[in-house]
C-alpha cells in the first residue's frame, strides 16, 4: 500500500487491507495458544443490538481461533438463545442499570478494570473493548493482537490535524494542548494484552473520576481520556479506519 | 515517510529506515524506562585489532543517553583496549577460548552468548545487540532499534529476489531452506532483542548448529544460515534495514539513505590465519 501512512512515526504498524498475511499472522498466533477476549456493554435500548453483534462476531472475529465474549448487559433475560461457533464462548454479566446515559460509557473503563483485576487476567491473554451498535462485515483477524491496540476514527484519516474533539480545557486532565496530539482513537474498538488494557482502563476511569470531583463532565466522555493515554503512551499497533465505521457518517 | 522501500512486513513488523521514525518520540518513550543496553562482539585472534574503533565509533553513535554495556568476547583480555567510555558506559572483556579455525569461532559464537546471557548478562541488560567486531559505526543507532527480537536485512541481498538468496540448501542440514521459501537474507553481523529472546534464539541456533556437526555438515554461511532458519520459522519483531549492516565495498544505492554501521576494509587472508 502506497497511498495510505502504513507505519507511525514510532514505528507502530497502521494495519490496512493489503498490509499484511493473515496466514503468516495466523500461524504466529497458533504457535503461541493464545486466548482473546471481546468485552461489550448493551445497556437499556442498546439491547436491540445483542443479536446483530454477536451474530456477526460469532462469524467474522478471529474465525476459528477461541475468543471468550464478555457481554455486560442490564437485561440479561432478554438474551435470545444465540449459536456459537464451537471455539467461541459467550459469558453474559449482568449490569446495574444507570439513569444517566451519559455514565454508562465513563464507568465501563471502572468496569472492565476491576474485571480483568478479578477475573479476565485469569482467562485470556489479549482483551478489546468493541461498542456492541456495530456489525462487523468482514473478517477481523489476528492481525489485530498486539501489545496496545487502537483505531483510527474514521474521519481523522489523515494524521496531525487540528482536532476538535479532544477535549480542550486545561483543567480536565483529558487536555491536549491545541496542535498536539498525532491520530484521533475511537473509543468503539481497542485492546492489547490484558496487563496493557488493564492500565489503560484504570488510568481512564481515575481521569473520568477526578473530572468529576471537579465539576468537569469530558466532551466525549471516555474517548478523550481514552486518546490523552493513548498520546503518552503511544499504541504498539495501529488499526485503520476500516476496522471501525462511524455509521453516523 | 518512505515510498520507495518496503517499511512494514507482511507480519507487521516494522523495517526500520531513515525516515520513518521520529527519534524524539522514541526517545521520549524509552528514555523513562532506564534501560542498560548490552552489546556483544567477538574479537579473537587478530580480530582484537577492530575493537578500538569499533567502541569509539560506538561511544559517538550508539544509544546515545542511554546505559551500554559492551561484552567483548575475546582469547587475549590483554590485548584489548580500554577508552574512556561515557558515563553510565561500561566494557567488560569476557574470557572465551580460542578455537582453531574461523569457522569454528563462528559457530561458537551463538553458545558463547546463550552461556553468557544464562550467566551473567540476563542481570545486567534488558536488550541485547549481537554485532560484528570488524565494524565501524557512521550514524545514529538509536530505541529505533529496540525490539522483541531484531534482525537486519544483509546489505548483498536486499533488492535481490528469494531464489538468490544464500540460504543452505542441502536438505540434510539442520539449516536447510527450501527453494521458494523465505522472507529476507538476514545478515549475521547484526541481531539482538530482549534479553529473554536472544537467550532463547541462541539456544536453538546452537541446538542446530550441532545437529548438523554430528552430522558432519558445516552450513553454507555458518551461523548467518542457522540464523536465517530460525528467523523463518520464529519471524522477527523488527527488521533493520541495511543502513544498521552495510558493507563498504558495495556501491550504495539511492535507498539506502546513511549508513549507520558498516564493515572496516580487511585483508581476509591475513585476518583468518
Amino acid at each position: 500500500r502506497q497511498d495510505v501512512l502504513v507505519l507511525t512515526p514510532w514505528l507502530a504498524p497502521i494495519v490496512w487491507e493489503g498490509t499484511f498475511s493473515r496466514d503468516i499472522l495466523n500461524a504466529q498466533y497458533l504457535q503461541k495458544n493464545l486466548v482473546t477476549g471481546v468485552v461489550t456493554f448493551a445497556v437499556e435500548k442498546y439491547v436491540q443490538f445483542i443479536d446483530g453483534f454477536m451474530r456477526s462476531a460469532n462469524k467474522y472475529f478471529l474465525a476459528g481461533h477461541h475468543v471468550n465474549f464478555y457481554l455486560f448487559t442490564d437485561s440479561p433475560e432478554k438474551i435470545s438463545h444465540l449459536q456459537m461457533a464451537p471455539e467461541k464462548h459467550l459469558f453474559v454479566i449482568p449490569v446495574q442499570n444507570d439513569p444517566r446515559w451519559q455514565d454508562i460509557p465513563t464507568s465501563r473503563m471502572g468496569i472492565i478494570s476491576s474485571y480483568i483485576h478479578s477475573q479476565f487476567q485469569h482467562e485470556v491473554d489479549y482483551l478489546y473493548s468493541m461498542d456492541i451498535d456495530v456489525q462487523l462485515l468482514a473478517h477481523i483477524g489476528v492481525e489485530i493482537i498486539d501489545t496496545l491496540v487502537a483505531t483510527i476514527s474514521s474521519w481523522q484519516v489523515t494524521p496531525q490535524q487540528e482536532n476538535r474533539a479532544h477535549e480542550t480545557r486545561p483543567g480536565s486532565p483529558a487536555a491536549i494542548p491545541e496542535g498536539q496530539g498525532d491520530f484521533h482513537y475511537t473509543a468503539s474498538f481497542y485492546g492489547g494484552s490484558v496487563a496493557e488494557v488493564y492500565k489503560l482502563t484504570r488510568a481512564c476511569s481515575q481521569g473520568v473520576m477526578e473530572d468529576r470531583e471537579n465539576g468537569i463532565e469530558a466532551w466525549w466522555h471516555h474517548e478523550s481520556h481514552l486518546n490523552r493515554y493513548l498520546l503518552q503512551h503511544k499504541p504498539t499497533r495501529l488499526l485503520s479506519p476500516e476496522y471501525y465505521w462511524d455509521t453516523e457518517l | 515517510r518512505r515510498q520507495d522501500v518496503l517499511t512494514v512486513t507482511p507480519w507487521l513488523a516494522p523495517i526500520v529506515w531513515e525516515g520513518t521514525f521520529d527519534p524524539e518520540i522514541l526517545d521520549s518513550a524509552y528514555r523513562p524506562l532506564n534501560l542498560t543496553i548490552g552489546v556483544t562482539a567477538f574479537a579473537v585472534g587478530k580480530y582484537t585489532r577492530f575493537v578500538r574503533r569499533f567502541l569509539e565509533s560506538a561511544e559517538q553513535h550508539f544509544m546515545r543517553g542511554y546505559r551500554v554495556n559492551y561484552y567483548i568476547f575475546t582469547d587475549s583480555p590483554q590485548s584489548i583496549p580500554q577508552p574512556q567510555l561515557q558515563p553510565g558506559h561500561r566494557l567488560v572483556t569476557v574470557p572465551i577460548q580460542r578455537f582453531s579455525s574461523w569457522q569454528e569461532i563462528s559457530m561458537r559464537r551463538m553458545e558463547a552468548i546463550n552461556l553468557h546471557v544464562a550467566q551473567v548478562s540476563h542481570r545486567e541488560v534488558q536488550y541485547i545487540f549481537c554485532l560484528d567486531i570488524d565494524m565501524v559505526f557512521h550514524s545514529p543507532w538509536g530505541p529505533e532499534t529496540l525490539g522483541d527480537t531484531v534482525a537486519a536485512i544483509h546489505p548483498g541481498y536486499f533488492a535481490v529476489p528469494r531464489e538468490q538468496f544464500p540460504y543452505e540448501r542441502r536438505s540434510s542440514s539442520a539449516a536447510f531452506i527450501p527453494e521458494g521459501e523465505g522472507d529476507f537474507y538476514y545478515g549475521g553481523a547484526v541481531f539482538g532483542g530482549l534479553v529473554k529472546k536472544v537467550y532463547e534464539f541462541t539456544k536453538t541456533c546452537h541446538m542446530t548448529i550441532l545437529a548438523d556437526k554430528a552430522n558432519g555438515i558445516m552450513a553454507a554461511w555458518q551461523e548467518e544460515s542457522h540464523l536465517n532458519r530460525h528467523f523463518l520459522s520464529h519471524k522477527p519483531s523488527k527488521v533493520l534495514s541495511p543502513e544498521y549492516i552495510w558493507d563498504d565495498r558495495k556501491p550504495r544505492p539511492p535507498e539506502i539513505r546513511l549508513i549507520r554501521f558498516s564493515t572496516v576494509n580487511k585483508n581476509y587472508k591475513e585476518i583468518r590465519n
